[in-house]
């Protein structure tokens, strides 16, 4: 991500994937939820797509057989920041590491016409900006991105996604773009209340006590 | 007026934030092996500890191998990388001085089966984990949902989560079932009807008179699978039933248990509150389903033709042709074309005692089919496992020729080594059909224990009675 004068924007080549539910076990497999670290998945996003052979953690992209008809298998996907699918986006389960390998590839963005719940929440918490976009302006970006390799520039502050002078705005709540703008950390802003959830922990004691047993 | 949801949301609200998110008490964390380890080293970095010590619980489940007999211990486990999350667990516990039903515990289990047998989960709780399918807690009139290892971290920290309101929707199922027709398929259908993205953005409440009459273990089976609908909160009102089995369960004393009462009752949705979207299910029509697709909403009625493309409408058309491919289904017009290889009991959707009984119902006196190479039944926690043996359904099992395992999440994820081999055709009780989710390239159909059961039996999908 880089600013310039008017905000924060994130320019780069869409890679698109068009599927409906995308699921959290095809952005990232099981196998790799063994990591006991936060960092380094970025050689299994879409193991099962991307390669024609069978992972395991440790195994470096170098060691694999890769499906060269996958998009992010080619040039220039391969750098892709943006990518653009369809309906129900990492819908499944809760795994922050859908998020993490995401990012770690370099993915700044996700374009899609709705999100699963819990990995919409996630993506805020690592920087990685969900964008729904109604079904026609979805269209519109499959077509284009088919046709031609799609390079699309999104001002964060504007709620802007600017290509080759169109100009898609899309919404999203401020505290959440605000989370990636500003790189805001949850447990400092929670603290700051810390005294009401004591006073609140306190009555809660009093009140129901058989959930402090 | 007041939904059960907003009378949850209320009574666990701390404060209204300025970004318009509200921050909610947290009264119980379920902590497993796979999202925490990334929590308790961010915790560790700022240097805190947790915020309330007594409100978290801990047990492996997803990595851990079913085959450990007695006297296993965490450093047995052969596959090196899940051997280091599953000691990564035993020492973040002891650090920090969480409890832990360990892998030598005999009531270690599945996260959710064990939370709500062992009593830490009482109605009108808020809980959290890091798993989707803790919805499953909602069953017992509980606002639970599943969140990211940054939020595992943060309630950890603060005993809060920091969350927006969802949106109320009531799903009500009216009637009396089938025979061989139980709570997976009739959620199963509601999936089938609504989608995999129906529920997302509500917390959907569950009610009508099946629910009414439904046991414990149905409902959680319900509000587990609420996920798979979209909605990470799924919840039904607490009765006489949910109570008796709270008391059945529970290490509070009588005085306490008593006191709790008075407030459970008052958990329901007040009579003329307003529910964003409501539908209304007839169980009486519902036939025993299985998925056929890669997604949890691509399921028939066992006995009605798999999808094919030119019946699918033109947005369709590609996710059907894909799941198609992916599933192996050529010119197999019905699911009892198809033939099986592996036949999987178990996970937190149906793994419980109930789920066991069914299954064994069918079982009985009978052989698996010369085509099933391997059918497991994995139970769902060390209690599950005791009271199944008990009763000898565990002998039921492997008279038939099942292999009876030790608790875990096995085969519905696969991180352990019970997994598909590639292009193997199973029949899962669990929760997912996603792609490689039991194994690269394995393929996944969903179903009740009573339909997996028979399945193993009949070695295709068939009519149970």
């Amino acid at each position: 991500m880089k600013s310039n004068s008017e905000g924060l924007i994130i320019d780069g080549v869409v890679a698109h994937i068009d599927r409906d539910n995308i699921d959290t076990d095809q952005i990232i497999p099981t196998e790799y939820l063994k990591s006991i670290k936060k960092f380094g998945f970025e050689d299994y996003l879409f193991d099962g797509w991307r390669y024609k052979d069978d992972g395991k953690l440790g195994v470096t992209k170098e060691e694999r057989i890769i499906d060269e008809s996958f998009i992010l298998n080619k040039e220039p996907y391969n750098e892709s920041k943006i990518l653009l699918s369809r309906d129900n986006f990492g819908c499944g389960s809760s795994r922050e590491h859908a998020v993490w390998a995401l990012r770690d590839f370099g993915i700044k963005a996700v374009i899609a016409s709705s999100f699963g719940d819990i990995f919409y929440n996630n993506s805020f918490k690592n920087g990685l900006l969900p964008i729904i976009l109604g079904k026609n302006e979805i269209e519109f970006l499959f077509s284009e991105s088919k046709q031609n390799v799609l390079e699309l520039s999104i001002d964060l502050e504007k709620k802007e996604i600017i290509y080759n002078q169109k100009c898609i705005t899309f919404a999203v709540e401020k505290h959440l773009i605000d989370r990636i703008i500003f790189g805001l950390d949850d447990i400092d802003i929670t603290f700051k209340d810390k005294d009401k959830i004591i006073d609140f922990e306190k009555n809660r004691i009093s009140t129901r006590p058989w959930i402090f047993k | 007026m007041k939904t059960l949801y907003d009378k949850l949301w209320e009574e666990h609200h701390v404060t209204q934030l300025d970004s318009g998110e509200s921050l909610l008490y947290i009264d119980r964390h379920y902590l497993h092996e796979v999202t925490s380890p990334q929590a308790f080293e961010g915790l560790s970095k700022k240097n805190l500890k947790p915020w309330r010590l007594d409100a978290n619980i801990a047990t492996p489940d997803h990595n851990v191998p079913t085959t450990r007999g007695n006297n296993f211990t965490s450093d047995l486990i052969n596959d090196e990388i899940s051997k280091i999350q599953v000691v990564e667990l035993d020492k973040n516990c002891n650090k920090f001085g969480i409890k832990q039903f360990d892998i030598q515990s005999n009531k270690q289990g599945i996260v959710h089966v064990i939370g709500p047998e062992l009593g830490y989960t009482l109605p009108g709780m808020t809980i959290v984990c890091g798993d989707s399918h803790t919805s499953t807690h909602g069953a017992l009139g509980c606002l639970a949902m599943g969140i990211g290892t940054s939020e595992v971290e943060h309630v950890l920290a603060t005993q809060c989560l920091k969350v927006s309101k969802l949106k109320n929707m009531n799903v009500r199922f009216e009637g009396v079932p089938h025979e061989n027709v139980s709570s997976k398929d009739i959620v199963l259908y509601l999936i089938g009807k609504i989608g995999t993205a129906g529920g997302t953005g509500y917390a959907i409440e569950f009610s009508g008179s099946y629910i009414d009459k439904l046991s414990v273990e149905g409902r959680m089976t319900i509000c587990n699978m609420a996920i798979e609908a979209g909605a990470k909160v799924g919840l039904i009102a607490p009765d006489e039933t949910t109570i008796d089995y709270v008391k059945k369960n529970s290490f509070l004393d009588k005085e306490l248990l008593n006191q709790a009462k008075q407030y459970w009752k008052s958990l329901r949705t007040d009579d003329k509150a307003v529910f964003d979207n409501e539908i209304e299910i007839d169980v009486s029509k519902i036939k025993p389903q299985v998925t056929w697709g890669t997604s949890p909403e691509m399921v028939v009625n066992f006995d009605d033709p798999i999808p094919t493309i030119i019946d699918s409408n033109e947005e369709n058309q590609k996710n059907v042709e894909l799941a198609r491919s992916y599933m192996g289904i050529q010119n197999e017009s019905k699911l009892s074309d198809l033939v099986f290889d592996k036949v999987f009991i178990g996970s937190c959707t149906n793994s419980r005692i109930e789920d066991l009984r069914q299954a064994a119902e069918i079982v009985k006196g009978k052989t698996i089919a010369e085509n099933i190479s391997e059918a497991i039944v994995v139970p769902g926690s060390g209690l599950v496992k005791e009271q199944a043996e008990n009763e000898g359904l565990d002998k039921v099992f492997t008279d038939a020729g099942f292999i009876w395992r030790d608790p875990g999440c096995s085969m519905c994820l696969g991180m352990n080594p019970d997994q598909l081999k590639p292009h193997e055709r199973c029949a899962s009780t669990s929760n997912r059909n996603f792609e490689g989710r039991q194994g690269y390239l394995g393929r996944t159909h969903l179903m009740s224990p009573i339909m997996a059961a028979f399945t193993a039996i009949n070695g295709t999908v068939g009519d149970p009675s």
